[in-house]
């Protein structure tokens, strides 16, 4: 080896794009343990987002309204084609389905009170429904899925509205897990599966398959429950435009479409990245299938998926949705990923923000996990708190938004009122770039 | 005896009155009359009633039955007794797909035969089928038991979990760590009270019993199928 000559520059290296370092990593891992990575939380990739949609605000065309006094509802009914008892919410922002065995107990005692005092509903999960979250849950959405986990007529009827869960946008076509780790005695015997196994979900309903059968299971579910509550349909956002019009057609009430950045508990990460597709992308087709079937409005759409701000809610209904829905959103408000536990975050080998090793249940925020110890972090009534708050000034921001846009009510927030950033975003939400009248795929200009 | 004709009264009327007795001990015995493939029948109670179906019916019927006791007198579609929690369900004909599914508890008797994914994701049901079953039967079966007195289908107790399965005639193939296991004192005993319930005449001693092998349990290389 000859020394190198000082005169000569060296080649910078260059990371490859390609094979960058987690990539590297990723392939080191596998290569030692042989099996796929598994985490929480939902995509974490840069995809197209509401952050590339702005509202344009109210000029000498359109006349704003007093941001400080002049009323702007943001109430909303769900639920209002069949069902004798539609949930009425006073905000479009709901708590999204997630299980007792993925959080804690008083982490969902706290997403409970925080939505009870926003005014708005929570959701059980996979494991069924507590007496905590019934009893701290003033409306309270009850999932019907796949694995039927503690699933019993009981809780059936004890329900404000049923959510048929076909799948959710962190991993459409997938079941869930449950690692051995939150799998203590409470969880077991509500799974009826042995303590400590690592419990996997199935990925279809074990008694249908396919729209036809769909629309038979809701008639089933409405009998139990004489027709009272609303039967939602929660999707997995892959087809929206086909999918929703399949769950209009068995009878749904509501649908619900989550977007890839939709958390889960638990999944490969193979599927969080790569399975889906992003929340801004299904909305528009989802409303247009509602309006082909002239139920726009009255079935009501449900938008879920890395949603995180009023400006999101805004946005989303402003491209036509009824309601949003958010569940990592509610989990870092209750103290998910706190700074404040850096020194145990680095301990496990990640950074505040970063953390999604949810299935170990070593949750330093006491929240993904069913460790007593570390549950008894949270304080529920705290938690509740904290959620209201945000709940509060989420609805305050989308206010705020609304009004500059000259709107009594969120629900009058219109596509027209918005414009894009980039491309992408232009051909998704259907609106035009910024300056110009003009997206991808705008009816009539051929390109 | 009451009776109830759904094809002149509608499916909504049966439902609500007999959904309307729980918390009563009924005395007086339904009848279901023209059920011609409905749907739904007789689903969500919770109750000791007496209810006997005089026909053919569809999809779910006896759905998350309670305490009632059921009887068709002829063929179910799919999803008989579907999350069952307590209760007796008898079939005098045969059952399509998912009988019996994600069951908690109580007793299904198909005194014919039962097709594909008899007991999927049972969790306590006991279910007694006279005939045969159909392919991947017991499918991530959680808890109970699913007696067969004739043959079993493909992939028998795939991804099974602790649901204990007994076959007397041949199974087609074992799914994904289902194994044959060893008959021992209170199997048969338990397969004998079985037997009784289900109204076989069967012997315990001419079954095989199979159940999880436990591979599956935990997320690693060797599980990966």
């Amino acid at each position: 080896m000859t020394d190198h000559d000082p005169r000569i520059p060296r080649t910078a290296p260059i990371q490859s794009a390609t094979f960058s370092n987690p990539i590297n990593a990723e392939i080191r891992r596998a290569a030692a343990t042989g099996i796929y990575d598994i985490r929480g939380g939902g995509a974490k990739r840069r995809v197209p987002h509401f952050d590339d949609l702005l509202f344009l605000g109210a000029s000498v065309s359109r006349y704003p309204l007093e941001g400080y006094r002049e009323a702007c509802g943001t109430n909303v009914t769900l639920g209002t084609r069949f069902a004798k008892n539609p949930i009425e919410l006073d905000i479009p922002i709901t708590i999204a389905g997630m299980s007792f065995g993925a959080l804690s107990g008083p982490a969902k005692e706290a997403l409970g009170r925080g939505a009870t005092l926003a005014g708005t509903s929570t959701t059980t999960g996979d494991g069924g429904m507590t007496p905590e979250e019934r009893g701290h849950s003033a409306k309270l959405v009850y999932q019907y899925l796949p694995s039927r986990y503690g699933m019993n007529p009981d809780d059936l009827r004890r329900a404000d509205a049923i959510e048929v869960v076909v799948g959710q946008g962190a991993k459409p076509g997938g079941g869930g897990m449950l690692l051995g780790q939150k799998i203590d005695d409470r969880v077991a015997e509500m799974r009826t599966l042995p303590k400590g196994i690592d419990q996997r979900s199935a990925c279809r309903h074990p008694d249908w398959t396919g729209p036809d059968d769909l629309e038979i299971k809701i008639l089933e579910l409405r009998e139990i429950t004489g027709w009272r509550v609303p039967i939602y349909v929660k999707i997995g956002a892959t087809r929206p435009y086909f999918d929703v019009a399949l769950a209009v057609k068995a009878g749904a009430d509501v649908v619900v479409i989550d977007g890839m950045q939709g958390g889960t508990a638990a999944t490969q990460d193979v599927f969080i990245e790569h399975v889906g597709i992003p929340t801004l992308a299904c909305i528009r087709p989802a409303v247009k299938a509602l309006q082909d079937l002239g139920l726009h409005r009255e079935v009501q759409l449900v938008v879920s998926g890395g949603i995180r701000t009023g400006a999101d809610v805004a946005k989303a209904l402003a491209l036509g949705a009824d309601a949003v829905s958010i569940g990592t959103a509610a989990m870092v408000a209750l103290g998910d990923n706190d700074p404040k536990y850096e020194a145990e975050y680095n301990a496990l080998g990640t950074t505040a923000g970063a953390y999604d090793d949810w299935h170990e249940g070593n949750d330093p925020a006491g929240i993904t996990t069913q460790n007593p110890e570390l549950a008894a972090r949270l304080d529920p009534v705290e938690g509740g708190r904290r959620l209201r708050n945000y709940l509060n000034v989420m609805t305050l921001e989308a206010q705020t938004i609304a009004r500059a846009c000259g709107h009594n009510h969120l629900h009058h927030l219109e596509p027209e009122d918005l414009c894009a950033l980039t491309m992408e975003a232009a051909a998704m939400a259907q609106v035009p770039l910024a300056g110009t009248d003009w997206y991808p795929g705008k009816p009539g200009t051929g390109y | 005896m009451a009776t109830y004709d759904i094809e002149a009264d509608g499916l909504r009327g049966l439902n609500a009155a007999l959904q309307q007795l729980a918390g009563t001990t009924p005395n007086e015995p339904w009848e279901v009359v023209n059920p011609r493939g409905s749907h739904a029948i007789a689903v969500g109670l919770d109750a000791p009633l007496d209810v006997t179906i005089k026909g053919s019916t569809g999809y779910y019927c006896a759905g998350m039955n309670k305490q009632a006791t059921i009887r068709v007198a002829g063929s179910v579609g799919p999803g008989v007794a579907e999350n069952m929690m307590s209760g007796t369900v008898i079939v005098e004909g045969d059952a399509s797909q998912y009988a019996g599914a994600t069951g908690h508890g109580g007793l299904l008797v198909i005194k014919g035969n039962a097709s594909s994914r008899c007991g999927i994701s049972m969790k306590g049901i006991d279910i007694v089928v006279h005939g045969n079953i159909g392919h991947m039967s017991a499918f991530m079966a959680q808890a109970g038991n699913l007696v067969v007195c004739g043959d079993a289908g493909e992939a028998l107790g795939d991804s099974l979990y602790e649901a204990r399965l007994f076959v007397r005639g041949s199974v087609k193939s074992l799914g994904a760590d289902c194994v044959e296991k060893e008959m021992r004192p209170e199997h048969l005993e338990l397969l004998a009270d079985l037997l009784e319930r289900g109204g076989c005449d069967a012997r315990p001693e001419e079954f095989r019993r199979y159940g999880s092998a436990r591979k599956l349990y935990h997320f690693n290389i060797d599980n990966a199928y």
